[in-house]
C-alpha cells in the first residue's frame, strides 16, 4: 500500500495522478451535492455537456500535443459519434429496454464508426509531411455536417430505412423516424448520465497516459520533435502517427455519443467547424501536451458564458475578452520566468509537461 | 515538496468549483422588472428563452420586446394578474437553451412562453413535460416542438402550446389559398431550401396538398445555404416551364435575392411567401418597390385597432416595425393572462399546479387576440385560427381576400 502510495506521487506519475483526483473528487462532490438537491438546475444541465467536451478536448490533445498533427474536424468526429448512437439507441430501444446498457453500446458504436473514420481519413494524409491533417479534417468536418443534414434514417417492423437527401422512408405504419434530414434527430430518449460522462473522461485519460507512457507514445512524440532522426532508427512515422489520430477520433465519437444522448433534439449544424475550434480554444489555453490543463480550461470555458449571463448582451463580448486576456497572459514571458522562478524556489525545478 | 503539482491541481480545481457555486448563487433575477404585490393582485413568474445574440438574434429580440412591452401593459393596467418576467438569451443553439431553461426554473418560473426557434424548441419541449411546467411558443413551428415523434405526429408533450401554425399547416393553408384564388396565377412553379427544416417541412405538405387539390405544379426547384446566392439557373428553368406563380417557402433573405434577380431577367410571375417573408420591406439596401404584389403568410390583421395600437407602441418605444414573431410574442403574453385570470390562478401557486390549470384553459377556452379571432387550441397544442394573407401594396401590407 504504502508502495502504491508512493509510485502514485512519484515525480513522474504526479500529474496523471492529479488529473484522476481532479475527476473523481469533482464527480463525488457533484454528485452528492445534485442527489441531495443543493445544485442549481443550470449546473445540472451542464455537467454531462461539460464532461463531453472534456473527453474530446483530451483526445484533440493526443493529436495536436503529442503527435504534433493539427486536427481542425474534432467536431465532425463527435458528430459521426453522436448520431451513430443517436440511430443505435433508438434502434435497440424496443430490444434492450435497459438504458446502461443501451448507453454502453452507443457509445461504443459511436467510438467505433468515428474510429474507423478517421482511420480512413489518416491513410492518404499522414503519409504527407506537413499540414495536410488539418485541411483534409476541415474539409472532413463540413462534408460531415452536409452529409448528416441530408440523410433521412427510420426504423419500423422491417428494419431499418435509409434515404438521401428527398425523405422517401416510406416507413410502415407506427415506424419511428429516427434522423429527419436537415431538422436532425428529434425525440431522442435522454439516456445520458453524468457518472457515464465521468467515467468516460477516466477511460480517455487513463488510454492518453498509457499511450505516451508506451513504446508507441515515446515514438509519437520522437516522430513529431524531429521526423528524420524517428525514421533513422526505424519508425514508421504514417502508422505511429495513425494511431493516435484513430484513438484520438474515436474518444471524440464517444464523447459526441454521449452528447448525442443528453439531448432530445440534435441537428448536424451543431458539429460544425465552430465546435472544432472552440474544442481546438480548450486545449490551447490548457496547454499543449498538459492533460489537467485541459480538463480546467475547458472546464472554466464551457461554464464561463453561462456564468456571465447577469451580465446580459455584454456577456459574448466580456467572454471574448477573457479569452484574448487569458491568451495574452500565459503566453507573456514575463509571466513565464516569473512562474519558473516560482518553481525553482519550490525546488521543483523545470521539468517537461508530459 | 512531491505534492507541489498535486496542490497545484487541486487549487485550480477548488477555483472552478468556487466559480461553479458563484453561478449558481448569482442567477437572482437580472432582467426581471420586480413587481409589488399589492392590493390582492396576483403576480406570476412567466419566462421564456430565443436567440437575442448570434445569427437569429433578430428573431429573438422582436420576441423579448414584444414580451415585455406586453407585460408592462398588463402590469400598468387594472388586471388582476401581474408578471414577473424574464427572458433568456439561447443563441438558437438547442444546447444553450437547455441552460437557458435552467436558469429560468432556478429563478422560479411558474409558467413560460417557451422558446422563440424551433430547434431549441425541440431540445426543452421533454424538459417543459418532465418538471410539468406550460409553455405557450408564439414562433417554435416545427411538429417536433410538440410532439415526440413529429413523423408520426403521436405523443404529444402535452404541456407545450403553440401560437403559431406548424410549419406543415403553413404548406396546406397557402396550397388551399392558392387553388381557390385562381387569378394569382394556375401554374405553380416551387423554389425552396432542401438543408432547411423549416423550408423542407412547408414544401412536404404543400406538395402533398396540391396533389390532392389538383393544384398544377410545372416547376420545382432547391437551393441550399452554399447556393443562395445565384438563382438564375432556377429561375429561367421556371420561365421556360411556363409558371405564372412562384411559391417560396423560405425566409427573406434569400427571397429578396430572387426577386431582383427574376425582375432584372424580366420574369414577373405572382410571388407567394410565407410566414418567413415578413421582414423583407426592413431590409437594408433592399429596393422595396421589387415586392411590390407579393403575398405572403401573415399572422396579424393590420386593419384591425388592436393590432395598429401594439405597431405604434411598439415603434415608439423600440424603433421597427414589429415582425410576426413580436406580434405572436405579443398575443402569447395575453393568451397566458387571460388563462390564468380565468383559473383563479394564486401567486403561490407551483408551475406544477399552475400547468394543470393553464392546460384545462387552454383546451377550452376561445381568445381573441391581434393575430386572430376566437382562436383555440387542441390537446396537443396545436393552435386552430384563420390563416391570413396579405399583398405588399406601396411598401405596406395590406388585407388581400
Amino acid at each position: 500500500m504504502g508502495n502504491l502510495f508512493k509510485k502514485m506521487f512519484s515525480r513522474e506519475n504526479r500529474g496523471r495522478t492529479a488529473s484522476y483526483l481532479i475527476i473523481i473528487i469533482a464527480y463525488i462532490v457533484l454528485e452528492i451535492m445534485r442527489l441531495s438537491g443543493n445544485m442549481t438546475n443550470l449546473l445540472s444541465s451542464l455537467l454531462v455537456p461539460v464532461c463531453c467536451y472534456i473527453t474530446a478536448a483530451i483526445a484533440l490533445n493526443l493529436n495536436v500535443g503529442f503527435s504534433g498533427e493539427l486536427n481542425l474536424g474534432q467536431g465532425g468526429f463527435m458528430g459521426v459519434g453522436a448520431f451513430t448512437a443517436v440511430v443505435v439507441s433508438g434502434s435497440l430501444a424496443g430490444v434492450i429496454p435497459n438504458p446502461v446498457i443501451r448507453l454502453i453500446l452507443a457509445m461504443i458504436a459511436g467510438a467505433v464508426l468515428a474510429g474507423a473514420v478517421g482511420w480512413l481519413i489518416g491513410i492518404p494524409v499522414l503519409k504527407l509531411q506537413g499540414d495536410y491533417l488539418a485541411i483534409v479534417t476541415l474539409a472532413f468536418g463540413q462534408i460531415i455536417k452536409s452529409l448528416i443534414t441530408n440523410l433521412y434514417v427510420g426504423l419500423d417492423k422491417n428494419g431499418m430505412h435509409f434515404s438521401f437527401v428527398d425523405n422517401h422512408l416510406n416507413l410502415a405504419e407506427g415506424g419511428k423516424v429516427l434522423i429527419s434530414g436537415p431538422m436532425g434527430a428529434t425525440g431522442t430518449e435522454r439516456i445520458a448520465t453524468f457518472t457515464a460522462g465521468a467515467v468516460l473522461i477516466l477511460i480517455a485519460l487513463t488510454i492518453v497516459y498509457n499511450l505516451i507512457r508506451s513504446r508507441h507514445g515515446r515514438a509519437i512524440m520522437a516522430a513529431r520533435d524531429n521526423r528524420i532522426a524517428a525514421e533513422s532508427v526505424g519508425i514508421h512515422i504514417a502508422n505511429t502517427k495513425m494511431l493516435a489520430v484513430v484513438i484520438s477520433a474515436a474518444l471524440a465519437g464517444a464523447a459526441g455519443a454521449l452528447f448525442g444522448l443528453n439531448n432530445a433534439s440534435l441537428a448536424a449544424s451543431k458539429f460544425d467547424f465552430n465546435l472544432s475550434i472552440l474544442i481546438l480554444v480548450y486545449v490551447v489555453l490548457g496547454g499543449l501536451g498538459n492533460l489537467n490543463g485541459t480538463i480546467i480550461a475547458t472546464t472554466v470555458l464551457v461554464l464561463l458564458p453561462e456564468l456571465l449571463r447577469s451580465l446580459q448582451d455584454y456577456r459574448m463580448l466580456i467572454y471574448a475578452v477573457i479569452l484574448i486576456v487569458i491568451m495574452l497572459v500565459s503566453n507573456n514571458e514575463k509571466m513565464k520566468t516569473g512562474l519558473e522562478r516560482l518553481r525553482r524556489k519550490t525546488g521543483k525545478g523545470a521539468d517537461s509537461h508530459a | 515538496m512531491k505534492f507541489n503539482s498535486l496542490v497545484k491541481g487541486g487549487l485550480a480545481a477548488a477555483m472552478a468549483f468556487s466559480m461553479m457555486a458563484c453561478g449558481g448563487g448569482s442567477s437572482s433575477a437580472s432582467s426581471s422588472a420586480p413587481v409589488e404585490a399589492a392590493d390582492g393582485s396576483v403576480v406570476i413568474k412567466i419566462g421564456g428563452s430565443g436567440p437575442t445574440t448570434g445569427g437569429a438574434a433578430q428573431y429573438g429580440q422582436a420576441v423579448e420586446n414584444a414580451f415585455k412591452l406586453a407585460c408592462d401593459e398588463v402590469n400598468a393596467s387594472d388586471s388582476k394578474i401581474k408578471f414577473d418576467y424574464r427572458f433568456e438569451d439561447d443563441q438558437h443553439d438547442p444546447e444553450k437553451a437547455a441552460s437557458a431553461y435552467g436558469v429560468l426554473k432556478d429563478w422560479g418560473m411558474q409558467v413560460s412562453i417557451g422558446t422563440v426557434t424551433s430547434g431549441p424548441g425541440q431540445n426543452v419541449s421533454p424538459l417543459y413535460k418532465e418538471d410539468h411546467i406550460f409553455a405557450l411558443t408564439p414562433s417554435a413551428s416545427s411538429l417536433a416542438v410538440i410532439y415526440e415523434d413529429s413523423a408520426n405526429m403521436t405523443n404529444a408533450f402535452g404541456t407545450v402550446f403553440q401560437m403559431c401554425f406548424t410549419d406543415p399547416n403553413q404548406g396546406i393553408v397557402s396550397a388551399d389559398y392558392i387553388s381557390k384564388h385562381p387569378d394569382l396565377g394556375t401554374k405553380v412553379g416551387i423554389i425552396w431550401k432542401s438543408d432547411d427544416n423549416y423550408s423542407t417541412g412547408v414544401h412536404e405538405t404543400f406538395t402533398a396538398e396540391a396533389a390532392k387539390i389538383g393544384l398544377d405544379i410545372v416547376f420545382d426547384a432547391t437551393f441550399t445555404n452554399d447556393t443562395a446566392n445565384d438563382f438564375s439557373v432556377q429561375l429561367t428553368q421556371a420561365k421556360d416551364a411556363g409558371a405564372d406563380l412562384l411559391y417560396m417557402p423560405m425566409y427573406y433573405d434569400p427571397a429578396s435575392l430572387i426577386l431582383g434577380q427574376a425582375n432584372a431577367m424580366g420574369y414577373a410571375p405572382t410571388f407567394f411567401g410565407i410566414d418567413g417573408m415578413d421582414g423583407i420591406l426592413s431590409l437594408e439596401n433592399f429596393d422595396k418597390s421589387l415586392a411590390e404584389g407579393v403575398y405572403l403568410l401573415y399572422p396579424a390583421n393590420t386593419n384591425d385597432e388592436r393590432t395598429a395600437a401594439f405597431f405604434k407602441n411598439y415603434q415608439d418605444k423600440y424603433g421597427d416595425v414589429p415582425n410576426q414573431f413580436a406580434v405572436d410574442a405579443y398575443d402569447c403574453v395575453y393568451a397566458i393572462r387571460q388563462a390564468l385570470e380565468n383559473a383563479n390562478a394564486e401567486s403561490s401557486m407551483s408551475a406544477s399546479e399552475l400547468c394543470d390549470l393553464m392546460i384545462s384553459q387552454f383546451t377550452s377556452m376561445t381568445y381573441d387576440g391581434i393575430t386572430g379571432k376566437s382562436i383555440t387550441w387542441n390537446a396537443n397544442g396545436e393552435v386552430s385560427k384563420t390563416p391570413l394573407a396579405v399583398k405588399i401594396v406601396d411598401g405596406a401590407y395590406a388585407a388581400a381576400e
